[in-house]
């Protein structure tokens, strides 16, 4: 969960590290005010979950509590990367002479946490880390022995600063990392640090963010701090996404959503995690036009695949269905093949007559097929590969566009699409005779 | 009536139904009146796990439609 | 000798109590792996498929010589289960639980790192030497598991578990079957990285090829790349990265703290492209591995 600035300061004055003077306020009104208290001058900072604040002119200097009122009102009503602004923060101006860099994060290669310093703040650090690498200072912490006063003095002796900054300085390195270990952040990054022209070190700016899988005993002492849990995509869901998570949501068992709205026509029934990426890959490496991602696994109840099911055919614009999942170990091909099965049925859709590219293996695929035999659909089996299986669901959707063009109607176009698909002639035509022959044989 | 499982229970033959309610992890039965019923809109949950019948093997029975 | 594992590896199940390692245990025996006895603190004394429940791992390995273990107990037990099994003289852990917070894994890394012990996972489905054992949950019941693992030359690490059974499937309907197959888990900070498995593979004479499957995010595939370049590996490997169209999403940023730790973006493309820099076949779409696999190996 990624911190507003205001919350990542709130920590790091819980931990006494030094900060700027600041307000956070809502209001253009309440702006003008706090310049005002701040003595007449001010930075206003946008209050939003991406980086990139600056450029995108999130960050603006208030030379009057009326110039506040007039960039308040402006950056109240930005998206910065498709954030909303929520609140703005109003900071006193500091003197700076140096805008340095400190960061805490895990190094996954080493298996430890890194904090990493350099002379180098104020800017786009990954730029300074790829052209000028010899700018940052890295020191790796084994867990067990934690911070030691000698690794604070090694990482601020690189930057050789004056005897009482760099004392400070030190300080704050080890108070970071306090702060870093005690609530299971996974980056805690102070850019620009700033050495003031009098000498003091203060944090100008704050990104922390703490891991999800440590909320559990995280949690109440942030929603203490008035820091409440929240998603991290920018976009507000749409309505079908909206309501395949609360599908999703409707049973504990399994996963039948993760759905995102992608708008083109083909249906996308496809599983579980890994098996999803990879044919999703596929269907845009093919050029097809999917109308959405999904994830299916861990083999959930009917009830759920089957909502799910019906609201990816029921979708506007969805003329035909992939289902394609990896092997199953746990999710089972019948329960998943009910689901998909009872959903075109009570939206009155005949199975034999659509056009879907069925593949599905794993446990108690044989109850699978004979139930997807019995409704007619044309279903395929281990040997076909989920990029097959997505290059002929893609080829499928093509001649029913080709159809349409044609002149005729969509209904018309998926029933006669349904039935050539289920030839040898169709399989041949994508795939090749070799595979073709090897993927239908026995079928 | 489910479209994939019919399941069917004979109340006279299986007496606790509150057991059976119990055993079954799909919920397919529900005790109505004191008698073990079948919830029709948990048929197709069946996983043919089979306890109901190694609980009551005279009273329970399920069908594949397929 | 299989690689990490064979039919004399013997194994405590920690949790074995639980519902999931319950089911993979029943699995584990079915297909032949020694599984000695389980752990469950207040629970000595029970029997779980016929296998000894124990309070403590010390209790397992002495009076079982048990040398190896899954655990399977909720996240915030983890971290101390394992070094529990570490201390009892443990060599090889695999985790199957998911979700334990990176604070506590490389705690428990560091402690492996410590004592000489390997860690697999966390977020780990298991691993197979096809026709000896298995650990954890991998491929399912006996029945699944024989379709889609069999004997065979090549090596698969994968970083997700169902599509190590999907890719190991279609390799076995090819006619090829697999040295060994090691879930590394799906975790950003995990015990064996692909490049710390490297060696043991190299050394395996079993083994004539390797196969790679990964991921978006983290450096894992880059860093093996960086491996192969620095010391070298003789034999062929084919890799696949699923997810590439999560480059191209909206919105989609890879951790920032990665980029600043690395310089690696943890990109599809990126991992791709470093990896055929070390000379890896990287195959474009899954089916393509069978294409490449079959070249390298020289079959028809």
């Amino acid at each position: 969960m990624r911190l507003y600035e205001y919350e990542s300061k709130m920590l790091l004055e819980k931990y006494g590290i030094p900060l700027p003077k600041r307000i956070l306020v809502k209001t253009p009104e309440e702006a003008a005010k706090a310049v005002e208290e701040l003595g007449g001058k001010a930075v206003i900072k946008a209050q939003v979950l991406t980086g990139g604040r600056g450029k995108a002119g999130g960050i603006k200097i208030a030379n009057s509590p009326e110039e506040a009122k007039k960039l308040t009102e402006e950056i109240l009503k930005m998206k910065i990367n498709d954030f909303p602004v929520v609140a703005v923060l109003v900071e006193e101006l500091l003197n700076i002479d140096k805008e340095l860099f400190l960061a805490c994060t895990y190094d996954e290669v080493a298996k430890q946490r890194i904090m990493l310093i350099s002379d180098a703040g104020g800017v786009d650090i990954n730029e300074v880390v790829e052209k000028d690498p010899s700018r940052v200072y890295r020191e790796w912490f084994n867990p067990f022995y934690g911070m030691m006063a000698f690794k604070a003095k090694k990482m601020a002796d690189f930057l050789k600063l004056p005897k009482d900054a760099d004392r400070a300085l030190q300080s704050v390195i080890m108070r970071l990392y306090n702060l870093a270990v005690d609530y299971d952040t996974t980056l805690a990054e102070i850019n620009p640090l700033v050495l003031t022209k009098d000498g003091k070190i203060v944090a100008a700016d704050a990104h922390i963010e703490i891991e999800d899988d440590a909320m559990y005993r995280q949690q109440q002492r942030l929603e203490g701090m008035g820091i409440h849990d929240r998603p991290s995509t920018p976009r507000e869901p749409t309505e079908f996404e909206k309501l395949a998570e609360e599908n999703d949501m409707s049973d504990h068992r399994g996963v039948a959503g993760r759905a995102i709205d992608f708008g083109g026509s083909l249906g996308c029934i496809i599983g579980a995690g890994g098996g999803s990426l990879t044919t999703f890959d596929a269907i845009l490496r093919y050029g097809g036009n999917p109308a959405n991602y999904c994830e299916v696994g861990g083999n959930p109840p009917v009830k759920k695949v089957y909502g799910l099911a019906k609201l990816v055919l029921s979708k506007p614009g969805v003329k035909g269905l992939l289902v394609c999942h990896n092997v199953y170990s746990n999710s089972r091909v019948d329960l998943v093949a009910r689901g998909v099965i009872k959903a075109m049925l009570d939206l009155g859709i005949n199975p034999a007559e659509y056009p879907v590219v069925y593949r599905g293996a794993g446990a108690f695929e044989e109850d699978g097929y004979a139930i997807l035999r019995k409704y007619g659909v044309r279903y395929y089996d281990r040997r076909l590969g989920m990029d097959q299986a997505a290059k002929l669901a893609v080829e499928m959707l093509k001649l029913i566009e080709e159809k349409e063009k044609e002149g005729k109607s969509l209904e018309e176009a998926q029933k006669e699409v349904a039935q050539y698909i289920k030839t040898e002639e169709f399989v041949k035509k994508v795939l090749g005779e070799e595979v073709a022959k090897k993927v239908l044989e026995g079928l | 009536m489910g479209v994939f499982v019919k399941v069917e229970v004979n109340p006279e033959k299986c007496k606790e139904a509150e057991k059976l309610v119990e055993i079954c992890p799909v919920d397919i039965f529900a005790v109505k009146d004191g008698k073990v019923v079948v919830v029709e809109e948990n048929e197709d949950e069946c996983t043919f796990c089979n306890l109901c019948v190694q609980y009551c093997p005279e009273g329970v029975k399920y069908t594949k439609l397929y | 000798m299989g690689i990490l594992i064979d039919e004399n590896t013997r194994v405590v199940v920690q949790g074995i109590t639980g519902r999931e390692a319950a089911s993979f245990t029943e699995w584990m025996l079915d297909y032949g792996t020694k599984v000695v006895a389980g752990v469950t603190p207040g629970k000595e004394g029970m029997k779980v498929h016929g296998v000894p429940v124990y309070n403590t791992v010390k209790a397992a390995v002495e009076n079982h010589d048990a040398n190896t273990s899954v655990v399977s107990v909720p996240p915030r037990f983890t971290k101390d289960a394992v070094m529990e099994a570490i201390d009892a003289g443990i060599e090889l852990v695999s985790v199957f639980t998911e979700r334990v917070p990176r604070s506590d894994v490389i705690e428990m890394i560091q402690f492996a790192k410590d004592h000489g012990a390997r860690i697999i996972g966390p977020n780990s489905l298991g691993s197979i030497v096809p026709g000896k054992a298995k650990l954890a949950a991998i491929g399912g019941p006996t029945e699944e598991t024989n379709k889609a693992y069999t004997p065979g030359p090549v090596a698969v690490l994968s970083r997700s578990g169902g599509m190590m059974t999907e890719t190991c499937s279609l390799m076995s309907v090819n006619g090829i079957g697999q040295s060994v197959a090691i879930n590394v888990g799906g975790d950003p900070i995990i015990g064996s990285m692909f490049h710390e498995l490297l060696p043991l593979l190299e050394k395996d004479p079993e083994t004539r090829a390797v196969v790679i499957y990964g991921e978006p995010g983290t450096v894992a595939e880059e860093t093996l790349a960086d491996y192969i370049k620095e010391h070298g590996f003789s034999k062929p490997v084919v890799a696949f990265i699923g997810g590439g169209f999560v480059d191209k999403m909206p919105g989609q940023r890879f951790g920032h703290a990665a980029v600043i730790v690395t310089g690696k973006k943890g990109s599809v493309e990126g991992k791709k492209e470093a990896l055929r820099d070390a000379g890896v076949l990287v195959a474009d779409y899954h089916s393509e591995i069978i294409t490449l696999l079959k070249e390298v190996l020289k079959m028809k």
